[in-house]
């Protein structure tokens, strides 16, 4: 075992800006290298931004640093020292913790129990000493210049109180290293505010913050070092001060770009779906859409843009006949598809590639080749009950060869695919139902870059073939890209449309933020 | 990576495949293990006569166990079916000792056999349809909608008759109904026509879980239900077509064991759910849903029936049998775990040696 790098700061701890770093670090999951030796250094009392594409391996990093997961090889040096630890608890023993994207708290707790969540406070031994937990709380709640009170069940709170309470759960053990993964995600523009004045806070008093985004701007603005990740390795590290937007976006999608964002010629037909007046009410007695209509020509690559919460999904989903309790017309090819149920959407010619592949995409106990035909068995069964060996197969080399699939057989288990080669059998699945129109929902959601321009050719090359392409992404340029035209919703409402000439990040994202009545 | 074609199948160990056949190496240790242990007691466990008793016992648990197998891969459970088998043994009871008293017309009614079993066959599809729609269209959990039918099915089973046993059950022939007793002790080829009605029913569902797509349905809807919908499988509409199935599998065991013992008991078949889901776990049928094999329930209640006969033969008291029972499932299911488990980390390490390949 070497030791420590001969680093001159080293020698003193406390002076050395580097607070942590990892070395080496390497994470293998079966089928996939999500971490390929990568270097990570965190500077004390600094807000350290992560970037990456999603895929990019900056979760599995985070995990490890978390405790969560073991790496497969390297190591980690806190204050110069080199630390092991296995678990959460460990790793907050050693001041490191981490504020999760989704939420780990109990809803039917308060927050007090929360906070103190398996590390209880004990008056006697099986005696929970419930005052000095709430009066901690109290504590921690109005340094973060909340008025919360600790005895409120979480389920009664705001996501941005949710979020605020998962950061007061690494102060109560004075975590010196927070790592915040994705923490504005769910939050609202007033709920952003504080957690940045959290930040600072927090910055102030000499913690040193992981801050893990999507989101350039928050990132540009509260970052104080930079690093980018690329396909599980280290891409580069930088001040941010000496870097821009530019910059960032170059290095996080590599010499691809160019590949990616290759614009290609479509040749639009004629009207293939036409959507009127789509109104969809939500539980909350708002409309989470009202009054869509849009029409997607042959051959035509739509782009849907909008933020989270938009409806963008929603529009998707009650095109395919997911919502029964929603008003309005969808017309394929002219012809009115209400009353149809899914499957006869399907068989119709409309198809869905989900936004959340694991959970409404893939069957995980299935294998590639059932998944892929899951939706077009009706294609190849004869007198509607047999599945010829045969004609699966077929269906399946062709289709494995048509998408370059890389499985090690037809047979193994979908889980075994990386998520790219996923993405792909899902598309695959859409494909052999033979659509006419597919609705495509974040197609690219958490595959590495490679795989994100084997996507946009697939997109291409059916456009080509003259299915019209409902493209939902929340990425510009992804969109921008892809498109023949986009529409923009916001709030369930279309706020925009522009033709590829016009759609520039100004005009989408200017649309996105539109305030209705 | 290096080569792209670790052929998954061709390079299992040894010991994986010991591990998959577990359930098979059981039985045979079993077999093997009672024979030997009985033939010291002068009792020949492998004698013809012998056999087909067991068989008999295995196929009230195997055909139980298929409906419940394909419930189960759902990510279902059904509890009544115990109760169905208890009630459609005291409705055919009923039906050929009584009739079907109309008073209105002050008369009453007596089926032919073929109408009863008939009857009863449909029966047990509606309580399985009910089941079918609490689960589906009420939402209620399946644990819960089959526990409730299971107590209704087994009350109704006791107003019937009062509590009491219909007994002889061979009909009358100036009424028409007579040869009920024929299911039960009917033999074909030598074999009783119950395990014919077990091969049958193997042979059905090993084609709809392979070849058809209502299988591959199945399957999908136990492995992701959201996916599944998105996919246009009516999910609601096969999650009903499998609790009928497990209710006519039921009925079809209610009339097996009531023309056995030519008379039918209300308390007929409790605890027989047991079994059935017992033999399909045995069987590598995952509780979790989406996993598990007709085939595999088929072996699990051989297993469940030769150690439960096995056990009457050595003399050990039903009080140890169930103890031996309870062991049996927990062993099989921690093995099954652990060769999950082994499997994993197999991935994991022909992903670490690839690796190591490419980088050389």
């Amino acid at each position: 075992m070497s030791q420590p790098m001969s680093d001159p700061e080293a020698a003193n701890p406390a002076s050395d800006p580097i607070i942590l770093r990892c070395e080496g670090m390497r994470k293998v999951y079966p089928g996939t290298l999500a971490l390929d030796d990568v270097t990570f250094e965190v500077h004390r009392g600094k807000v350290n931004v992560l970037v990456g594409e999603n895929g990019a391996g900056k979760s599995t990093l985070m995990k490890i640093l978390a405790g969560v997961e073991s790496p497969s090889a390297g190591r980690i040096t806190l204050n110069g020292e080199e630390i092991r630890y296995d678990s959460p608890r460990d790793a907050l023993a050693h001041g490191i913790g981490i504020v999760y994207q989704e939420m780990n708290l109990f809803p039917n707790l308060s927050v007090a129990e929360n906070l103190f969540a398996n590390r209880e406070k004990l008056k006697h031994p099986g005696w929970i000493d419930h005052a000095f937990e709430e009066a901690k709380a109290a504590e921690l709640m109005h340094r973060l210049n909340q008025d919360i009170d600790p005895r409120t069940l979480v389920r009664e709170l705001k996501v941005g109180q949710q979020q605020i309470v998962e950061i007061a759960k690494s102060l109560v053990e004075d975590a010196s290293i927070l790592i915040m993964d994705e923490p504005t995600a769910a939050l609202s523009k007033s709920e952003v505010e504080v957690l940045f004045n959290i930040i600072a806070e927090l910055k102030a008093k000499g913690v040193s913050i992981i801050y893990i985004s999507h989101r350039m701007d928050e990132l540009m603005r509260i970052g104080d070092f930079i690093t980018v990740l690329r396909d599980g390795r280290l891409i580069d590290h930088s001040p941010m001060a000496a870097i821009d937007l530019h910059w960032i976006v170059k290095t996080m999608i590599g010499e691809d770009t160019d590949k990616l964002f290759r614009r290609v010629q479509h040749v639009i037909g004629e009207t293939v779906l036409e959507v009127k007046n789509l109104r969809l009410p939500s539980e909350t007695g708002r409309l989470t859409l009202d009054d869509v209509s849009f029409q997607l020509r042959k051959g035509e690559v739509l782009g849907l843009f909008g933020l989270m919460g938009a409806g963008r999904t929603e529009v998707l989903e009650t095109i395919m006949g997911l919502h029964r309790e929603a008003t309005g017309e969808v017309l394929l090819e002219g012809q009115n598809l209400a009353g149809s149920d899914i499957q006869r959407r399907i068989k119709r010619g409309i198809a869905l590639v989900p936004e959340d592949r694991q959970r409404e995409g893939i069957i995980q106990t299935m294998s590639v080749a059932s998944n892929m035909t899951l939706a077009g068995l009706w294609r190849i069964v004869t007198r509607h009950l047999h599945i010829g060996s045969q004609a699966e197969q077929d269906q399946v080399h062709q289709m494995i060869r048509k998408m370059s699939i890389k499985t090690p057989s037809p047979n193994s288990p979908i889980t075994s695919l990386s998520g790219g080669n996923q993405q792909k059998v899902i598309i695959g699945k859409n494909l052999i139902t033979l659509p006419k129109v597919l609705l495509l929902d974040e197609p690219t959601r958490g595959i590495d870059v490679g795989a994100k321009g084997e996507v946009f050719e697939i997109v291409n090359a059916l456009a080509a073939e003259g299915i019209g392409i409902l493209f939902v992404s929340s990425e510009l340029m992804e969109i921008r890209a892809i498109s023949d035209r986009i529409i923009v919703l916001s709030r369930g409402v279309i706020s925009g449309e522009f033709p590829r000439e016009e759609a520039t990040e100004d005009h989408l994202v200017a649309a996105s933020a539109k305030i209705h009545p | 990576m290096g080569s792209n074609r670790p052929d998954s199948d061709g390079q299992k160990t040894i010991g994986a495949v010991l591990m998959k056949m577990m359930t098979v190496i059981a039985l045979v240790i079993l077999i093997v293990a009672f024979t030997a242990m009985l033939a010291s007691k002068g009792i020949n466990f492998l004698n013809p006569l012998n056999l087909a008793t067991v068989a008999k016992h295995v196929a009230i648990t195997a055909i139980m166990g298929m409906g419940m197998t394909f419930v189960i891969i759902t990510g279902g459970i059904d509890l009544s079916v115990g109760s169905i088998v208890g009630l459609c043994g005291m409705v055919a009871g009923g039906l050929i000792r009584l009739g079907l008293p109309l008073d209105v017309f002050g008369i009453t009614i007596y089926f032919h056999v073929w109408a009863i079993v008939l009857i009863c066959l449909v029966l047990g599809v509606l309580i399985g349809a009910a089941n079918g729609f609490l689960v589906t269209r009420l939402n209620v959990a399946p644990f819960i909608a089959t526990l409730g039918v299971m107590y209704i099915a087994r009350g109704i089973a006791n107003i019937l008759s009062g509590g009491a046993t219909f007994p002889d059950l061979q009909g009358k022939p100036e009424l028409g109904n007579t040869g009920f007793p024929v299911l039960g002790s009917g033999q074909f080829l030598h074999l009783p026509l119950s395990v014919w009605l077990m091969v049958v029913l193997l042979v059905i569902m090993t084609y709809v879980a392979l070849k058809t797509p209502l299988g591959r349905h199945i399957y999908a809807i136990g492995g992701n239900p959201k996916a599944s919908r998105l996919s246009g499988i009516r999910v609601e509409k096969i999650t009903t077509y499998v609790y009928m199935f497990s209710g006519f599998c039921a009925a079809l065991v209610g009339l097996i064991v009531s023309s056995q013992l030519v008379a039918s008991h209300p308390a007929t078949g409790e605890s027989y759910e047991m079994n059935a889901i017992a033999a399909a776990v045995l069987g590598g049928t995952s509780l979790s849903g989406g996993i598990g094999t007709i085939g595999g329930t088929i072996i699990g209640s051989f297993v469940i029936g030769v150690l439960s006969d096995g056990l009457v033969m050595m003399g050990v008291s039903e009080f140890w049998q169930n103890v031996f029972k309870g062991l049996v499932i927990i062993l099989a299911v921690v093995l099954d775990q652990a060769n999950q488990k082994m499997n994993r980390r197999r991935a994991i390490a022909e992903d670490k040696g690839a690796k190591q390949v490419a980088q050389a």
